[in-house]
């Protein structure tokens, strides 16, 4: 097996990234023909490099195959219900390459994540050294901006990517699906990511950025020319979430096993489904405000010029119609986990199944109507303040559901403490600091204080641990058997959390106390006469912690993979059926095993009540 | 029992049905950026409207709504078996598309008083009819690809899906125009 060789051009992933190299500077030059024959100069760095990059996207996903079937299938001719995996290769390959199979979908999805996840950690560490103490030591202040731009939209990239990694791999195992509805949707949907993570990565080499990450005009119809690979980066990352929800929600739809009703499947269905609802409609919102400055700036087109009877508002507001509801696509997945698993380590049932599934929903729904409340003192119409006041403060309505069923589901019950459950409850505890500082900020007289001030940074960061990266280890834990067929360490598991909890606390607390002192965001620099330097200091050690940490997690991983103990079916005696399946599961899922749904997902220590039961039973039964 | 469900789910009807959830589901998404849209057309010009070609502007609107009914004559004959039907309507709708196509880029871009870059009227003017138009040329590319299978004879009254699938993307696409008509050409007065 050792011997194998594998033609590095014949991975769908470096063919690609070819293609798209030679994409760019084929759109480079068509751009610049035209503008001859237009009569203009050839160059002119905005519009060509635009171009260039736009199409250089298409020739990626041309070239890495995305198109093929689909292609034929146009034309009227058979296309395989599966790509089978080429027994030839050795087993890495097949990640880097199309494949319609949703667990190596998910997989890809998952490790993509993480990349982008420590690139934009990164990111963070240098600002954070930056900010350890007063005055400017390390970066330039336009790097500065761009850092933080990037930081923050990459760890966008890396969460909707996180988010993908769980619905991708998860959604169709848990609903007894062989696979999702679309699989080549599903593969389109992750591939596009990569030249689009590319874009955005690249507005670093070309000149960089300084709005942040929230790219509002008037600041981001004049930034160089970084602005705008950020702008269509993000642009076709979009679409990623909008086509893969459309799958999510069909293949939930269309596609469960015999008996399982709505109110039958796993929670985290709900929550899968819940969040695509978000992510199919609003992500076009976001789409749109970006298109319109990318247009501006190319065209003239005066949509947020107020010298031409633009309104840098009407950004705002298509901005955060998606940016808002994006929070609860980012956490909503994660709190299904944290339901899904919670019942698993109390041997209990989930208190309040419907209520849960509901709030899910509910939190999705209301979600929708809160987006102004980014903009209290954004000069929009005052009387619309109170109203996004009060919607806003309608969320905690769902979510004091969930809080109030994990505590109830955990009360009295026989916990124990494996790593996935370190790491739920440490979301738990996490998501309440991230949920209980948030309604100072919907309060508009409150918020006209802590508007723009770290406060802000601090509550943010608590709700994303909370719900999504406390809870996506957790379900990288606790799936990582099923998923790779080894055991992780455990030891370095415990390690990883037991570093990353209380670092995190420092940080994110530490971050609101230096914001309630006068910390503005996005400033690289501060007046050590302020007497935070201290606590600013703490933040960097906190977040070098955190940063520990994480490489903990990813050496963990890799040393598993290679020599770790061979998991067996059902490590955690859960309920759900993948975990009747064999470690790691099987190519296309419950093919050979199919299965009934006889009774409720989460009867916990209630004797003769099973979940599903197989047409023919797989070797191992759990008990 | 579950062979049972599996044979259901690999039949061509439930397939079908998948895709058309997915289509759906795709449409309510595409309906966001044309609702953007408007959002943006009322935000920015309240209760003026761009100064356009009136006649034009009907002209064009009159020939879209008269290629939906051509596209589901085409859609209902393919139903039916009816080969030739099917054929004639979907080239009729596609000419109709390509005409629309001329009278909107074509025509009314270059009549219209304005460019893109001559203040907000402009912008959204602009803006909405060329995504609209984008939309409908990638209505009329499937169409060409819908048109290019029939005559090969690969819809049946039974597996027709594509073109089911064009005809309602055509209609999504004949819809957003019947909001998009009056809030170019009909609503407010006349400013800019």
């Amino acid at each position: 097996m050792a011997n194998q060789k594998v033609k590095l051009f014949s991975l769908s992933f470096f063919r690609g990234v070819v293609f798209q190299v030679l994409g760019t500077l084929a759109g480079m030059g068509l751009v610049m023909l035209i503008r001859l024959l237009m009569g203009l100069p050839a160059w002119k760095a905005e519009p060509v490099w635009v171009g260039g990059a736009f199409v250089g996207v298409f020739a990626f996903l041309i070239g890495a195959g995305a198109f093929s079937d689909w292609a034929k299938m146009a034309f009227g001719e058979d296309v395989p219900e599966h790509i089978e995996t080429d027994p030839n290769q050795p087993g890495w390959a097949k990640y880097f390459h199309i494949s319609y199979d949703h667990k190596i979908i998910g997989i890809q999805y998952g490790v993509t994540s993480i990349v982008l996840l420590a690139l934009a950690g990164t990111f963070a560490l240098i600002f954070r050294t930056e900010l350890a103490a007063a005055g400017l030591q390390v970066v330039e202040l336009d790097m500065f901006n761009t850092l933080i731009g990037l930081h923050g939209m990459v760890m966008i990239a890396s969460i909707l990517l996180g988010v993908g990694a769980m619905s991708n791999y998860l959604v169709p195992l848990l609903i007894g699906a062989s696979d999702m509805a679309f699989p080549r949707l599903n593969a389109f949907a992750y591939w596009i990511n990569v030249p689009g993570a590319l874009l955005v990565v690249s507005s670093l080499f070309l000149g960089g950025f300084d709005t942040g990450w929230t790219g509002y005009p008037p600041l981001s119809a004049r930034a160089p020319l970084g602005m705008q690979m950020f702008f269509m980066g993000v642009y076709f990352i979009g679409f990623s979430s909008i086509l893969g929800s459309l799958n999510i929600i069909v293949t939930t739809l269309r596609m469960r096993a015999k008996g399982m009703g709505f109110m039958r499947m796993p929670i985290f269905v709900w929550a899968a489904v819940s969040t695509a609802l978000i992510s199919l409609t609003a992500t076009q919102l976001i789409g749109l405000s970006f298109q319109m400055v990318m247009f501006q700036r190319l065209f003239g087109m005066g949509f947020f010029d107020p010298a031409k009877g633009g309104n840098v508002i009407l950004f705002q507001h298509l901005f955060w119609f998606y940016s808002h509801p994006a929070v609860y696509v980012f956490i909503l997945p994660g709190l299904g986990i944290i339901s899904e698993l919670l019942p698993v380590f109390v041997r209990k049932p989930l208190f309040g199944y419907k209520w849960i599934a509901m709030s899910s929903l509910g939190i999705a729904l209301v979600g929708f109507f809160v987006w102004a409340h980014h903009m209290f003192t954004s000069g929009m119409a005052e009387y619309l303040r109170v109203p996004f006041m009060y919607s806003t403060m309608l969320v905690a309505v769902p979510t004091g559901v969930k809080f109030f069923s994990w505590v109830g589901t955990m009360w009295r019950g026989k916990m124990t403490f494996e790593t996935p459950m370190l790491f739920t409850l440490g979301a738990v505890s996490i998501f309440l600091l991230g949920g209980l500082t948030g309604p100072p900020n919907a309060t508009v007289a409150t918020d006209l204080h802590l508007h723009d001030t770290y406060w802000i940074v601090g509550h943010f960061h608590a709700t994303m641990f909370g719900g999504f990266i406390f809870p996506f280890f957790a379900a990288l834990y606790y799936w990582f058997p099923k998923i790779t067929g080894k055991m992780y360490n455990e030891k370095l598991g415990k390690w990883h959390f037991w570093l990353m909890f209380p670092a995190f606390y420092v940080q994110s607390l530490g971050q609101m106390r230096v914001g309630l002192l006068g910390m503005r965001r996005r400033i690289a620099d501060y007046d050590p006469a302020l007497n935070f330097d201290f606590s600013h200091l703490l933040i960097t050690i906190a977040g070098f912690v955190i940063a520990i940490a994480v490489t903990i997690f990813i050496i963990n991983v890799i040393q598993s993979l290679k020599k770790g103990e061979v998991a067996p079916n059902n490590p955690w005696n859960s309920r759900s059926p993948e975990f009747f399946l064999p470690s790691p599961a099987p190519e296309h899922n419950y093919a050979d095993h199919p299965f009934e749904v006889v009774g409720e997902p989460y009867d916990y220590g209630l004797a003769d009540a099973p979940f599903v039961k197989f047409d023919a039973a797989p070797e191992t039964a759990a008990d | 029992m579950s062979t049972n469900t599996s044979d259901i789910r690999s039949s061509y009807a439930y397939k079908t049905g998948t895709n058309r959830l997915g289509l759906w589901l795709f449409l309510l998404s595409d309906a966001f950026v044309f609702a953007g849209l408007l959002v943006s057309r009322f935000y920015l010009l309240g209760n003026t409207r761009p100064h356009l070609e009136q006649t034009l502007g009907l002209i064009v609107t009159v020939l879209l709504l008269v290629s939906s009914f051509f596209m589901n004559r085409a859609e209902t004959a393919i139903a039916h078996g009816d080969q030739k039907t099917f054929l004639n309507g979907t080239l009729i709708t596609l000419i109709l598309g390509v005409v629309f196509l001329v009278g909107v880029v074509g025509v009314e871009w270059q009549l219209a008083p304005f460019s893109a870059s001559d203040g907000a009227h402009g912008a959204v003017f602009y803006m909405m009819t060329g995504m609209h138009a984008f939309h409908v040329l990638t209505g009329v590319i499937f169409l060409a690809i819908v048109y290019r299978n029939g005559r090969k004879g690969l819809y049946s009254a039974e597996k027709h899906w594509q073109v089911e699938a064009a005809a309602v993307y055509w209609h999504f696409i004949d819809v957003v125009w019947i909001f998009f008509y009056p809030a170019l050409y009909l609503i407010g007065t006349v400013a800019g």
